[in-house]
């Protein structure tokens, strides 16, 4: 290190030194005022670092401009990203000039506590005595407790009740759907879904047709298969003329939309096909009548059997195969 | 002086009305530890400032309706759209309104970073026993906050009524749907009926938004601090600190300016965030229907662990006669949130009752080596949560590695036993090392 450098050091410590004693010169106050459970600073450090102010004003001078700033860029355009910064430079140089301000110009102390008994053992037989004057000259203890427990039980099932109010029961609400024989499918217009509509490709969201489409039994999962590769149980043979199926479009696992569906590129090493949800990733089997391959869901997908008509639309030709949407308490399998 | 300072006289007219001398001599003279983690928590109390002051911004323009509008607002490819009233009061408080995005991703991101901070802020104090005698209590308002800001945040996306939300509130319902006995019932009474609900969801998850959970987090983080004040700070060994002091910097003028500093700078990134950095763009998922999803959609971080156990489960339900008693998602989405908050709710008890058998006070905190037993449940506990969250995100890992999803599955449904039982033996281990080498190479001199 050269030589005027350690001078200048040398008088810049000296000079902290000075301001130091002068800071504490000044600091006639007693510290050690108030109980041992007040802090008392032992170590004092009194009188700002060199360059410190100016810095802490100079922090604070440019918050202020980028407040202007931000006052400015709000009433010409309001760009969000401009008044990001602008904001963002307000408060953080604001922040930064106090943590410059607590760290070298304000007094640094280093202050010393006692904490706080925690515990007053004395003073606990009386609040016990207390407590128990309540008692004091009262005979019939517990049928005046029997009583006030009687009151207090029921008045609290009394004001649950009204939570009822919130909702119907579970009921079989569920196991209803608004997919009768006969009902035609239509697409999200309205329009019925003809037989020919239906590509070999991709799948369609189907609704049964006058019915709020909101109703989670409502949506229907629309694919084509060959017929040969279909392997459905013995008691739905002839649910899916020409090869189309239609499944619920709810998840039997935790009630999401089933969005996705993969489809073999080539079938001797591709896997099967499969009706995915984007949740949770549970695959269902539309060729087996919608069995679970993969993935969380603890039942299969239920199936709604399809008919022809006599224009080639698509209908309904029951209800669906089992309770549709995620499971609860005593819901029946299938 | 000859003058009397102005803040004299105030101080004299509070003082004769309100007798607040005594106890500001005593608060100006607070003392508060010195050390880096100490901060964790003041980031998580300012990160729910900011929450509160841009929800308050946003609360003034949201409408929480489900009625449904023809979308007439400036973002065109959703033109001619029906959307409800919720969404599209979203979608002008994130078009029209100006620095109504700004204040809307600030919210969203300051949401993230408050539960970050109480995560960390947990860690710390698991991991140093600040949570033992005398702060049991403090520790359980703590856990109860970390569950309530999770629910708090999961309640403001399912707000907003686009896909990301109704995604969520399906997987809600078919959560609340598998709780045992009274889940059906419960979800049908929550949502007025069967998913979606009836249009009064929207006003109870707005009411329980807005104003149930935020009054609960304000009361809990009074009573948390007020019991801070009481007991005082938890300290680090070091000169001078003793069980039965505290060493620190006193609150005025030094604690006060370094920790509004603090606060205006959570403030600076945050908005900073808001600013710069898109969260959140409704405006891609658009409106919510229950017959459509959407691949990749992934809910905040916080939700990532519930999103991975859902999917780590195996297929199974226990069905009996023919009739499920539990259906799948209750074991991701109940059972296992339950063991893992019971856990952390039990632990105090649980480590005294099984690792210590200490019933002390402890005002001076451990550092992690100090109990090797500790730190090691407590690095399993951790490894087991984070794994179950990292299977949460395999789907997009399979789209950065290529690496097959079923695969992925199997992989952590084997971690989730595995991993916990090599950290917490790797984490004793390294531990107990660590505090022998410290016993047994006392430096002269060195900062111990």
């Amino acid at each position: 290190m050269s030589l005027p450098r350690r001078l200048a050091e040398a008088v810049v410590v000296l000079a902290l030194i000075a301001r130091g004693r002068r800071g504490r010169r000044r600091e006639e106050e007693p510290v050690d005022e108030g109980g041992p459970e007040e802090g008392r600073p032992f170590l004092r450090e009194v009188g700002a670092r060199p360059g410190a102010e100016r810095a802490v004003a100079a922090l604070l001078f440019a918050s202020a401009l980028a407040s202007v700033a931000f006052v400015v860029v709000f009433f010409t355009g309001a760009d969000t990203q401009a008044l990001g910064i602008a904001l963002a430079a307000a408060l953080g140089l604001l922040g930064a000039a106090l943590a410059v301000a607590a760290a070298a110009v304000v007094p640094r102390e280093q202050a010393i506590e006692r904490r706080p008994r925690l515990a007053h053992p004395e003073a606990e037989p009386p609040v016990r005595r207390r407590l128990a004057t309540a008692g004091e000259g009262v005979s019939r203890r517990r049928l005046l407790g029997t009583a006030g427990l009687a009151a207090g039980a029921t008045l609290t099932g009394a004001l649950v009740v009204p939570a009822a109010s919130l909702g119907p029961a579970v009921g079989n609400s569920i196991a209803e759907t608004p997919w009768r024989r006969g009902r035609r499918l239509v697409d999200e217009d309205g329009r019925p879904l003809l037989a020919a509509d239906v590509p070999a490709t991709s799948f369609l969201t189907a609704f049964p047709e006058g019915a709020d489409p909101r109703e989670l039994g409502a949506p229907v999962i629309v694919v084509r298969e060959d017929p040969a590769r279909l392997r459905l149980p013995r008691a739905r043979r002839g649910w899916a003329p020409q090869g189309i199926l239609a499944y619920s479009k709810i998840c039997t696992h935790a009630g999401c939309a089933l969005a996705l569906y993969r489809r073999p590129l080539y079938e001797p090493v591709s896997q099967p096909p499969g009706i995915a949800c984007p949740c949770h990733y549970s695959v269902f089997d539309p060729r087996t009548g919608g069995t679970v391959l993969a993935g969380p869901a603890g039942r299969p997908l239920p199936q709604l059997p399809l008919a022809v008509g006599p224009d080639g639309e698509l209908r309904a030709a029951g209800g669906f195969s089992g309770p549709i949407g995620p499971s609860w308490w005593g819901v029946r399998e299938t | 002086m000859s003058r009397q300072a102005p803040s004299h006289d105030v101080l004299r007219f509070l003082d004769e009305r309100l007798l607040t001398n005594r106890p500001l001599r005593k608060a100006l003279r607070y003392v508060f530890p010195d050390h880096w983690s100490f901060m964790l928590g003041e980031v998580a109390l300012y990160a729910f400032i900011v929450l509160v002051a841009t929800g308050v911004f946003l609360a003034l323009f949201f409408e929480p309706g489900l009625d449904k509008q023809t979308y007439a607002g400036p973002y065109a490819p959703l033109a001619g759209r029906e959307v409800s009233a919720a969404y599209a009061s979203t979608m002008a408080i994130s078009f029209e309104v100006p620095g109504g995005l700004l204040i809307r991703q600030t919210h969203h991101w300051a949401a993230d970073v408050f539960v970050v901070a109480i995560v960390l802020h947990m860690v710390r104090v698991f991991f140093t026993g600040a949570f033992r005698k005398p702060r049991e209590l403090n520790y359980l308002i703590g856990v109860t906050m970390l569950a309530l800001a999770v629910f708090e945040g999961f309640l403001g996306y399912s707000l907003v009524d686009d896909l990301l939300s109704g995604m969520g509130l399906a997987i809600a319902y078919g959560v609340a749907m598998s709780i045992p006995l009274v889940g059906g019932d419960l979800a049908h009474l929550v949502w007025d009926g069967e998913f979606p609900g009836s249009a009064v969801i929207e006003s109870r998850l707005y009411i329980a938004h807005i104003l149930l959970l935020p009054a609960a987090l304000a009361t809990l983080i009074g009573a948390h601090l007020a019991m801070i004040v009481r007991q005082r700070h938890t300290q680090f060994r070091g000169p001078l600190r003793a069980e039965d002091n505290v060493v620190g910097t006193p609150a005025w003028p030094g604690y006060a300016l370094r920790s509004t500093g603090l606060l205006l700078i959570v403030a600076a990134i945050l908005v900073a965030l808001g600013g710069l950095v898109q969260i959140n763009p409704i405006w891609e998922w658009g409106p919510y229907e229950p017959w459509q999803g959407t691949n990749g959609a992934q809910p905040d971080w916080y939700l990532g662990w519930l999103i991975g156990a859902l999917r780590l489960m195996p297929p199974v339900e226990v069905v009996i006669g023919g009739r499920t008693v539990l259906p799948n998602p209750f074991f991701g989405g109940v059972l296992f949130p339950s063991v893992v908050f019971g856990v952390l709710y039990a632990w105090p008890w649980l480590e005294q009752r099984w690792l210590t058998r200490d019933l002390r006070r402890h005002d001076l905190l451990d550092r992690p080596r100090d109990n090797a037993r500790r730190t090691a449940a407590g690095a399993a506990f951790f490894a087991w949560v984070v794994t179950v969250f990292a299977a949460g995100a395999a789907d997009r890992a399979f789209l950065s590695t290529g690496v097959s999803y079923t695969t992925q599955v199997w992989v952590f449904r084997v971690a989730v036993f595995v991993l916990p039982a090599v950290v917490y033996v790797v984490a004793r281990r390294v531990a107990r090392e660590l505090a022998l080498s410290a016993r047994a190479l006392p430096r002269a001199g060195g900062r111990g």
